[in-house]
């Protein structure tokens, strides 16, 4: 028996070619199916089911029972208070089932920051499933979500191609998709945007990721280190490197987690918007990870800001969205990591938002003599750019090496 | 141009701090992408929404794409 299962292929999520040649012959009846009008429903969880299961090779078994009863402990609790929030609405339980929810990946978080090693809970995609679980329990406070179907919850909480590292999608959206099936026209059209998403995706993740990430960078690495923690100009290579191939990694995933989605009939939606174009941060936050910061936005800054003018904490719209930003920043970072690294990390793009603000303000105010023209914002590219590309250094965790040798 | 509108556009002025005539000159404009407004701007519009016409718009009914115009945004008060 575990040589069957150790003969099994360990097909960790878009990672090889080969990987790309049995997903898409495995989805190939459901993009037939779809063409003609009809979705393979019970073919579709077989092929999630499948697929997960090849995502864990056969020594990290303990990370699939793992993710198994992640998945009933999360789906149990979205149940309950659905089922309770039909006939009361209170604070305290809505704040402590928003706990429960929280409670795998707090523990997930905080044992490597304790104990210096991983939590026997930790799996792929642990975060990403529990922000579509909360995000769908808010829901369900807000009396947004008027159905509510197991199956249908787990579907979308383990929906294959996004179930690793995303894009996060919203169970109301994910739903409305999937009870229709996309009139041929449509569907043609989302079959071709799938095709242009997957070779640029190819682009990204095997030509230009592989060559900055795997040739590139452990070289400026080496040398920079060479002459840590002095300063070289390796440094600033390292930096401009690992940001450029940070961008074109992640974003070639999730053009894959897309395109696969969009043969499956269902439309992710998208995480990237060229990023480096942005004239300020907070443009730049509407271009980068938008589905990680879309949700940060609406259940976290949105939320916190509507509570405190509600109850009257804060007068000054400024202090209070200054503070409001470096919140969301702040749980952003924690949630990466608790590293002092990636809480860094999220307090320096909390300021840079407080910064973009105070300048927006000042301009309008006081600097109305300043031109506006394509010169001036190329300027606010380039700022915006470097101090992008600044932040990525530091939330590659290299200055920890290069300045402590890696002891934090 | 009826009631709610003349509302929408004096707590839009109020929200983004301009006057009721900017507002009027973003009519048929997206909101968003234009930058006139923020979530910090959405949220104070949203409670002002709220306070003066007594209607209670959840934080999760807010859809970007659904608010995004002057008249959009009286469609979905009329709505709720």
């Amino acid at each position: 028996m575990i040589d069957i299962v150790n003969s099994l292929p360990n097909l960790k999520a878009y990672g090889t070619p080969i990987y790309f040649i049995y997903l898409l012959l495995a989805i190939t009846p459901l993009v037939i199916s779809l063409y003609f009008g009809k979705r393979l429903v019970k073919y579709e969880v077989l092929v999630n089911i499948v697929f997960i299961y090849l995502m864990f090779d056969a020594r990290n078994w303990p990370q699939l029972i793992a993710l198994i009863a992640f998945l009933a402990w999360q789906t149990i609790l979205v149940l309950i208070y659905f089922k309770y929030r039909q006939r009361a609405n209170s604070s305290q339980i809505f704040y402590l089932w928003t706990f429960l929810l929280l409670l795998p990946i707090i523990i997930v978080k905080v044992t490597p920051a304790v104990s210096g090693q991983n939590s026997i809970i930790g799996f792929l995609g642990v975060s990403y499933l529990t922000f579509r679980a909360v995000g769908t329990l808010i829901e369900i406070r807000d009396g947004a979500i008027h159905e509510f179907n197991t199956g249908h919850f787990i579907r979308f909480m383990a929906f294959m191609p996004a179930i690793t590292s995303g894009p996060i999608d919203r169970f109301r959206r994910f739903e409305k998709d999937y009870q229709k099936v996309p009139d041929r026209q449509e569907y043609l059209g989302m079959v071709a945007k799938a095709i242009n998403y997957l070779f640029l995706g190819f682009l990204y993740k095997f030509v230009f990721s592989y060559f900055l990430g795997s040739r590139l960078l452990p070289q400026l690495e080496a040398k920079a280190m060479f002459y840590s923690p002095h300063f070289t100009w390796y440094l600033v290579g390292v930096m401009y490197v690992y940001g450029l191939y940070l961008f074109f990694d992640f974003a070639g995933y999730s053009l894959f987690a897309v395109a696969i989605s969009y043969l499956m009939g269902v439309k992710t939606p998208m995480n990237f918007n060229k990023p480096f174009i942005s004239k300020n941060i907070k443009e730049f936050w509407n271009r980068w990870h938008m589905t990680l910061s879309f949700w940060f936005r609406d259940y976290i800054f949105m939320r916190f800001v509507f509570t405190a003018t509600r109850h009257k904490w804060i007068k000054n719209r400024n202090t209070l969205s200054s503070l409001a930003y470096l919140l969301n920043m702040f749980v952003m970072g924690c949630w990466h990591g608790l590293t002092w690294y990636y809480i860094l990390y999220g307090l320096m793009h909390g300021l840079g938002l407080i910064i973009n603000d105070w300048w927006l303000r000042l301009k309008k105010k006081h600097l109305k003599w300043l031109p506006h023209n394509k010169f001036t914002e190329f300027i606010a590219i380039v700022i915006t750019f470097n101090f992008v590309m600044l932040s990525f250094l530091l939330f590659s965790g290299f200055l920890n090496r290069f300045w402590f040798g890696g002891k934090f | 141009m009826d009631d709610i509108k003349n509302k929408v556009i004096e707590i839009l002025a109020d929200v983004t701090s301009t006057d009721e005539e900017t507002v009027r000159s973003w009519d048929g404009q997206d909101l968003f992408q234009n930058g006139f407004l923020d979530s910090m701007g959405t949220v104070e519009l949203l409670v002002q929404i709220q306070d003066e016409l007594d209607i209670n718009v959840p934080v999760s009914e807010f859809d970007r794409s659904q608010w995004n115009t002057l008249d959009k945004i009286c469609d979905q008060i009329r709505k709720l």
